[in-house]
């Protein structure tokens, strides 16, 4: 028998249909909403008459333009409709919510994990290109637009050409002070944005074996800054073990059954891939972007580069205009870059192990003059866990603010805004311009490095930082 | 959706390399729930300056292209962000074909799915259609059905996946299709009905 892959089992389990010169018919096993890319969907159905074919397969939250304020008021119009919106869609068309004052709510892609929806061996889609977060768990997870999200609605299917396969070997082991988003921010910037164009991507390797859940979904998170359809990592004893005793993974003798299940998915030994990429952990030194796409990266150590050292025009012209908008001068050492604000949050790095290691930075010290700092938790579920273990004492003390979860200012659609001309080290996804608000810079790091670089009021060698405080 | 046959426009020269969609359409205008009337939040920073005054260099502003429906751009164009409301925005704009040598994917769906035609064209071809586009004003004939661009001293055939182009040349409407397929939807969810939620 063929030896497969974990993306060719999990597309061939879904099948519904397949013939020459069509796209796969593709069930879907999980869909999650959010306020801001179903209403135009949920309108859709209405106008054709359609209802939401599996209610049951479908939940929802309110996320991205949520306050993050405590009384959690939205003060912006045009938001509060699009929130009432998906509430009022949610009841007329029978979907659980998590709504804004649920003990479940959060960003989609922290609680669908961490309620155990999200679970190997599933198609799962969102109508957010994060949506590869979920494939940590050994699923095919993916962004989909809002049409999309009308078809999957109304048939719990999707047409899919059937992408390439990409296989990421992450060979060794990260250094102390190396995390899993400096790990995602070298791949990126030594393969470039558009490298899995048309893939979806397994990430292996003994590095990416040793990650705990949380650092395994913050490397997919970010599969989609390299142009991946999704990115995902073969269940093993890891991913078994966290789902257990979720509220929506299978219970005892039923939960065995399964685990065996999943465990069986894992890519078999030689199985083959459209493409192999490697990448050495050990080298791999603290990220900081210094651009207006995520493989504009350095280490800690580099500097800001000169445009004209790039090897064809067109990077050289896209070096001049992100180094002019970002307003750096070539040349600058990277930990000298000073910072306005700091924001830790985002489905990328808001999770309890996000937090806990931030918190460790940020123990004993206080944030810098000047810099405004903020926390903002994934989920509900993880600031409970989060103040149970006090780290929002921690982060309090040390002048951080301590709010409420929502995608916040990773893309800054509530108050939570950078304003023009400021500088944020940003534990989210994206530093495209303008991103954080009109006129924003973001610098992309790891947790612990916005954690030192708020106390430093500048970059700060995370590995250096921990020696000296 | 409307069919997509023929098409003759003005070209706009987008001379950038991975225009995201948080450039396409920023996320201040992502708070309506409709699908209409997000043309005037296209390319928003590049087009307006902080007090809302139009930028003079930015190419959609420059006179001559008022009227143009092509766009061409470079690689990777649509990438990051999954919202629709940026192919809604350029649709709305007037943007009916959009041209470059690459497109992220879920960008490239989202076209089709609103009927908007986005041909990958060989990087060569790309740069002569901006450099061409820059200094005169060039009209373009886009042909789906024989998969064929023309302009004066310009020809040149294009791919396209068979399936979408039969979606965009009937305007089909896709959940209405894949309705059909009930029986077989309802036989895979009858055998695979252990999974959990």
């Amino acid at each position: 028998m063929k030896r497969r892959n974990i993306i060719e089992k999990i597309w061939d389990q879904h099948l519904i249909h397949q013939e020459d010169g069509k796209p796969d018919l593709l069930y879907i096993d999980l869909h999650l909403v959010h306020e801001v890319t179903s209403p135009q969907a949920f309108e859709g159905l209405r106008m054709n008459h359609r209802t939401v074919r599996r209610p049951d397969r479908t939940f929802a939250t309110v996320d991205h333009n949520v306050p993050t304020s405590e009384n959690r008021e939205t003060k912006d119009a045009i938001s509060k409709i699009q929130i009432e919106t998906l509430q009022k869609n949610c009841k007329a068309f029978g979907i659980e919510l998590a709504d804004i004052y649920s003990p479940h709510q959060g960003i989609v892609h922290v609680i669908g994990p961490e309620l155990g929806l999200t679970q190997p061996g599933k198609t799962i889609v969102c109508g957010d290109s994060h949506t590869s977060t979920h494939g940590a768990f050994g699923a095919i997870a993916f962004g989909i637009g809002t049409s999309e999200v009308e078809h999957v609605l109304a048939t719990q299917t999707l047409w899919q050409k059937r992408p390439k396969t990409m296989q990421i070997k992450v060979n060794g082991n990260l250094g102390i002070g190396v995390g899993a988003k400096d790990l995602i921010l070298a791949i990126i910037a030594k393969y470039g944005i558009s490298v899995g164009t048309g893939h979806i991507v397994e990430y292996t390797g003994e590095a990416i074996h040793n990650l705990s859940m949380e650092e395994r979904m913050t490397v997919c998170n970010m599969s989609i800054e390299a142009g991946a359809k999704a990115g995902l990592i073969s269940p093993d004893q890891t991913t078994v073990n966290y789902l257990r005793g979720r509220r929506f993974a299978p219970k005892g003798a039923a939960f065995d059954q399964a685990a065996q299940n999943w465990l069986a998915l894992a890519s078999d030994d030689g199985a083959e891939y459209d493409r192999t990429l490697e990448i050495d952990a050990s080298e791999i030194q603290p990220q900081v972007t210094w651009g207006t796409n995520p493989s504009m990266g350095a280490s800690i150590n580099d500097l800001v580069p000169d445009p004209e050292s790039f090897d064809d025009e067109e990077k050289r012209q896209a070096a001049r205009k992100a180094i002019a908008y970002m307003d750096l001068k070539p040349g600058t050492p990277i930990h000298a870059i000073p910072i306005d604000v700091v924001f830790i949050g985002s489905c990328t790095n808001s999770r309890i192990g996000d937090l806990r290691q931030a918190a460790e930075v940020v123990r004993g010290n206080h944030v810098h003059e000047g810099v405004r700092a903020l926390i903002v938790p994934g989920s509900y579920q993880t600031k409970k866990q989060a103040e149970a273990e006090g780290l929002d004492q921690i982060f309090k003390e040390a002048g951080f603010e301590w709010r409420e979860p929502g995608c916040s200012m990773c893309l800054a659609m509530n108050d939570d805004i950078v304003p023009v001309g400021k500088r944020c080290a940003s534990t989210s996804n994206r530093n495209f311009e303008g991103r954080q608000g009109t006129g924003s810079r973001t610098h992309l790091v790891s947790p612990a490095m916005a954690a030192a670089a708020a106390i430093q009021g500048h970059f700060a060698d995370i590995r250096e930082f921990t020696a000296i405080h | 959706m409307h069919p997509f046959k023929t098409f003759e426009g003005r070209v706009c020269p987008l001379d950038r390399t991975n225009v995201d969609t948080d450039q396409i359409i920023p996320k201040q205008f992502l708070k309506r729930v409709e699908r209409k009337g997000f043309g005037s939040c296209l390319f928003y920073n590049w087009r307006f300056d902080e007090k809302g005054n139009k930028k003079k260099d930015f190419v959609l502003n420059k006179p001559e292209y008022a009227q143009s429906s092509i766009l061409v751009a470079r690689d990777n164009f649509g990438c990051g962000s999954s919202r629709e409301h940026a192919p809604w925005a350029l649709q709305d704009y007037g943007f009916r074909v959009i041209i470059a040598p690459s497109f992220a994917d879920i960008f490239y769906n989202n076209c089709q799915k609103n009927g908007i035609l986005a041909i990958r064209l060989d990087s060569p071809r790309v740069d002569e259609l901006i450099r061409r586009g820059a200094t005169e004003a060039l009209a373009l004939t886009v042909d789906l059905e024989q998969q064929k661009l023309s302009a004066p001293n310009f020809a040149e055939h294009f791919e396209i996946d068979p399936y979408q182009k039969e979606v965009l040349l009937k305007g089909l409407d896709e959940i209405a299709m894949t309705l059909t397929y009930e029986d077989e939807i309802v036989a895979y969810e009858k055998q695979h009905e252990a999974v959990v939620h």
